[in-house]
């Protein structure tokens, strides 16, 4: 895999993880062509495109649009799979997702993308052995590292990350 | 200081800005605040700090202040502040970044750390963004904990390895050792992680691939064991055990199968069992179908299985889901060439696709009819096709145009289904038709002899019809140029002949020239058509003024054009007929990639020698007048009789008619005699060769000889043998000169030599007198 982005109907970016090193100037075109391209495309259309030498997966849930872009010799019925995992780990983890969830959560929208990705490939298959690395990270936010005990009370989406410290992110 | 303000309530305020420029002013502001909050070294509000600046990166604003503030984070103890940190470094700290192995130091004490989600933490920046001297400082560290037994660490490890080889390829041997015993884990993401990085490995190394290989019977023994195995709720995905993991086994197999007859046969029936029992009602299924037709279609399978994945293609494009026509299409473009029949039995499905309302089916269905076109299906898929070029959306019109061209060429039933099948793409898409594809047309109605009649009838009703069309037009007032005298002759023998007259015939072309859809290409073609047509019709005056009104035309190329045809008709009109016009004319052609056509390069250097005659003629003027050029009486020069042992021992064969050789000119290392023969049967005739050698070590290039004689003879220069005279004698250039003297004058003749020598270009003029008398008496 090359890239993921996420953006809006109206083509505002609200996640973008790029797998191999390019220039600012290169992604930002890049964002721009994706979006023009992805946001032109008709209703009813199938969900894979051809640019430059890369196959284009898109997929539109509700509001947003999942953009995945992966070498030629890929599958991309699977990366439409890939694509659909990774809402779904999104749903389990801020229940019931929506766009602002992601808007406003971006930070853990990454945590959870680097749980189930990496370097451009799958890293783990597992739903539940995500969700519960999530839920172990979060917590290890609570804990201080001079080995007090972590706060076990769960974490709802709404709560804020809270430091021992008590200064909130 | 008051705190600075939370992240989600920057964000809140953001979205509340109703232009641009508000947001600007916003970002701005905080942005401020922000700086001033690093500069205090503000240790507890870093963090947040650093996530509202990665917000506003992400709406396109520059945070390149905030690097070294990421790498302070991930410094840091509080695991909230490495978890941010990392996530910075990863979106502003990639290796194009000055302080990007800043990080190296924090990454390797945290791949060590004591608790796994900090490792993790290190592992995924590490495996997702280290540059190559990072690889290489950690790739130790990495080494060693590939032994480690924790599945969480084991399986992103595994990734780094992968990135590591990735960036550093000489580095992949340092992982072998641990790749023993990589498939006896049971943990799904550590066996996922650990086939890609097999995966790797093979594609990267051929000896890996060999060693490797002896690990087939355990993938075929997991595969089977995903399929065969009840429903497993941690890996189902619609009723199917963990897909992820089966294609990228089924991937690797194809890499060690392929062009291995073992490994090929230790997985057929594996592969015939996945491509029998999947369920295909979801995408999940067809997406393994999928990769096990390209597994199938790559390795040495017998025939049996890929008759089964050329079948299984042909289901996927009878499928409601687009998505996988679109993958069936695809698919079977790459196994055309291969499996050509089996291919060939789904045409129809394959022809109906370009009805298909998407863009990407369509497109490939196009692509795939065109690879399907033979001799025995040529004209049934000609007329599909054509009718896909009336329909399809403008994107496609210029490929399916040059794919129909193509396939006609190749397989055209006969000549007239040629043309017409040409003619009905120039005239539905003559717009989109490559600049290219006109000369490759001309070329080709110019050999089909027969139909030249025909073919010019149902141009210039064309023609009639729409001038918009530019190549069309272009293409058109050629033919009419070329055999408008068939045309107007009504000899049509394929349909029924039209009447025209020459007026009429010159109204369509004068039309042309002045109308605003013409460009000035297709201007050019009009004009030059024109002027051909004046040694066919008969209305020449009427022809003479049009080309006249162009000399003053503001476009240029016009412009020299009518100039240059004026001046054929003032000057050298007795020559007009048997200039071979056409020829001429191909000459102007400067437009077009003409050269692409081998054959017109034939035709342009046989018109080569066409041009030394009107510059001849230019040279006699430029010495000074129309009088005969004065006759040196004293010089019969001795030159050719000193001279005349060695020359004809040199010469020796070649002097075949009597008349001895002479040198004509000697200077600068260059030396051209002459030879002479009479030609039979006309004893006014003395053919002249004259032979080019070069004494130098350097070649003489563009090599251009040229020649003029008084008035009362008449000249023609044949085509030189090369243009290029070889240094150091060690070659000759050879070219034939006739000369006509009726009035059996003394034969005098000014040449003017020119070639480039040594990098700068040279020229000179002579004067050759020394003719012996035999060869004028």
């Amino acid at each position: 895999m090359r890239f993921l982005l996420l953006f809006s109907r109206q083509g505002k970016l609200r996640l973008q993880k790029w797998f191999t090193s390019m220039s600012d100037r290169e992604k930002k075109k890049i964002i721009r062509d994706m979006t023009t391209m992805v946001l032109a495309r008709q209703a009813r259309s199938c969900n894979f495109l051809q640019w430059k030498d890369l196959k284009i997966i898109y997929k539109r849930y509700a509001s947003l649009y999942f953009c995945l872009a992966v070498e030629s010799q890929e599958n991309e019925l699977l990366a439409l799979e890939i694509i659909h995992r990774y809402v779904e780990l999104l749903d389990k983890y801020f229940g019931n997702v929506c766009e602002l969830d992601i808007i406003f959560n971006f930070e853990k929208a990454y945590f959870i993308l680097d749980e189930f990705l990496m370097g451009g490939e799958i890293q783990e298959t597992s739903k539940q052995i995500v969700n519960r690395s999530i839920e172990a990270s979060d917590m290890l936010q609570e804990v201080r590292f001079t080995g007090t005990h972590a706060n076990t009370n769960a974490l709802s989406k709404t709560q804020s990350v809270t430091c021992t410290c008590g200064v909130s992110t | 200081m008051p705190a600075p303000i939370r992240l989600r309530e920057l964000i809140r305020t953001i979205r509340t800005a109703r232009t641009q420029a508000e947001e600007r002013e916003m970002i701005q502001k905080e942005c401020a605040a922000i700086r001033s909050s690093f500069r205090e070294e503000d240790n507890t509000y870093r963090c947040r700090n650093v996530a509202k600046l990665l917000y506003m990166h992400m709406l396109g604003y520059p945070a390149h202040f905030g690097q070294l503030e990421c790498l302070k984070l991930i410094a840091s103890q509080k695991f909230t502040d490495k978890r941010i940190g990392y996530l910075g470094a990863m979106l502003l700290l990639d290796e194009r970044q000055d302080v990007h192995l800043l990080m190296t130091n924090c990454i390797k004490n945290d791949l060590n750390h004591s608790t796994q989600y900090v490792q993790g933490l290190a592992l995924c920046t590490l495996g997702c963004m280290g540059s190559s001297e990072m690889c290489r400082d950690l790739a130790g560290e990495v080494e060693k904990l590939l032994k480690t037994s924790n599945s969480y660490l084991r399986k992103k490890v595994t990734l780094c390895a992968v990135h590591v080889i990735r960036k550093v390829p000489e580095l992949m041997e340092m992982f072998l050792p641990a790749t023993k015993n990589l498939l006896s884990e049971k943990n799904h993401g550590v066996l996922h992680t650990s086939v890609v990085l097999l995966t790797e490995m093979c594609e990267r190394s051929p000896d890996m691939l060999a060693h490797f290989r002896k690990l087939v019977p355990q993938l075929v023994r997991i595969l089977k064991n995903l399929i065969m195995s009840g429903y497993s709720p941690e890996h189902d995905v619609s009723g199917i055990s963990d897909p992820f993991l089966q294609v990228r086994i089924l991937r690797l197999l194809r890499i060690l199968g392929k062009g291995d007859d073992d490994s090929s046969e230790a997985m057929n029936d594996i592969l015939a069992q996945v491509a029998t029992n999947t369920e295909t009602s979801k995408n999940v299924g067809n997406a393994i179908l999928y990769e096990t037709v390209l597994t199938i279609m790559d390795i040495k399978s017998e025939s049996g299985l890929r008759v089964l994945a050329i079948n299984i293609l042909g289901r996927f494009l009878l499928n409601n889901d687009k998505n996988i026509r679109y993958v069936a299409l695809t698919s079977l473009l790459k196994t055309v060439q291969t499996d050509h029949n089996a291919v060939q039995r789904h045409r129809s499905t394959i022809v109906d696709c370009l009805k298909d309302l998407d863009v990407s089916i369509k497109r490939r269905a196009m692509e795939l009819s065109f690879a399907l076109v033979n001799g025995n299906n040529i004209r049934g898929m000609m007329k599909e096709l054509l009718y896909f070029l009336d329909s399809c959306d403008p994107e496609f019109k210029a490929d399916c145009a040059s794919g129909v061209f193509l396939a006609a060429e190749k397989y055209a039933p006969s000549k007239r289904w040629h043309i017409d099948t040409i003619m009905r793409v120039l005239t539905t898409a003559g717009s989109y038709v490559r600049d290219d594809s006109v000369p490759n047309l001309i070329q080709l109605i110019t050999n089909s002899v027969e139909m030249h009649a025909y073919t010019v009838q149902r141009l210039y009703k064309a023609l009639l019809d729409d001038i918009s069309q530019q190549p069309l037009v272009q293409v058109a007032s050629w033919c009419i140029g070329e055999y408008g005298d068939l045309l107007v002759s009504g000899q049509c023998e394929e349909e029924e002949p039209i009447q025209v007259t020459e007026d009429e015939v010159l109204d369509v072309l004068e039309g042309l020239l002045v109308s605003n859809l013409s460009t000035p290409v297709t201007r050019g073609y009009a004009l030059t058509a024109i002027m051909k047509l004046s040694t066919r019709f008969t209305s020449v005056n009427r022809i003479k003024k049009v080309v006249s009104i162009y000399g003053s035309s503001i476009d240029v190329e016009l412009q020299q054009r009518a100039v240059e045809y004026n001046a054929l008709f003032k000057k050298y009109d007795h020559m007009r007929n048997g200039f071979h016009l056409s020829l001429l004319m191909i000459i102007n052609f400067r437009f077009f990639v003409v050269l692409s056509s081998f054959k017109m390069v034939q035709v342009c250097l046989s018109c080569l020698c066409v041009v030394p005659i009107l510059q001849a003629n230019d040279l006699l003027d430029l010495l000074g007048g129309n009088d005969v050029v004065p006759v040196i009486q004293n010089t019969v020069s001795t030159k050719p009789a000193s001279a005349g042992g060695e020359l004809l021992d040199l010469l020796g064969d070649l002097s075949l008619s009597g008349i001895p050789p002479m040198t004509a000119y000697n200077k600068n290392g260059l030396k051209i005699d002459f030879t002479f023969e009479r030609a039979n049967p006309n004893p006014n005739i003395a053919v002249i060769t004259i032979h080019a050698s070069n004494s130098t070590e350097a070649d003489m290039t563009d090599f251009v000889f040229q020649a003029a004689v008084p008035k009362t003879f008449q000249l023609q220069l044949l085509s030189p043998s090369s243009n290029v005279v070889p240094a150091l004698n060690q070659g000759t250039v050879t070219q034939v000169i006739r000369v006509l003297n009726p009035q059996k004058q003394q034969l005098r003749m000014r040449i003017k030599l020119t070639y480039t020598h040594k990098g700068s270009a040279v020229q000179d003029l002579a004067e050759v007198n020394n003719f012996p008398p035999q060869s004028w008496q």
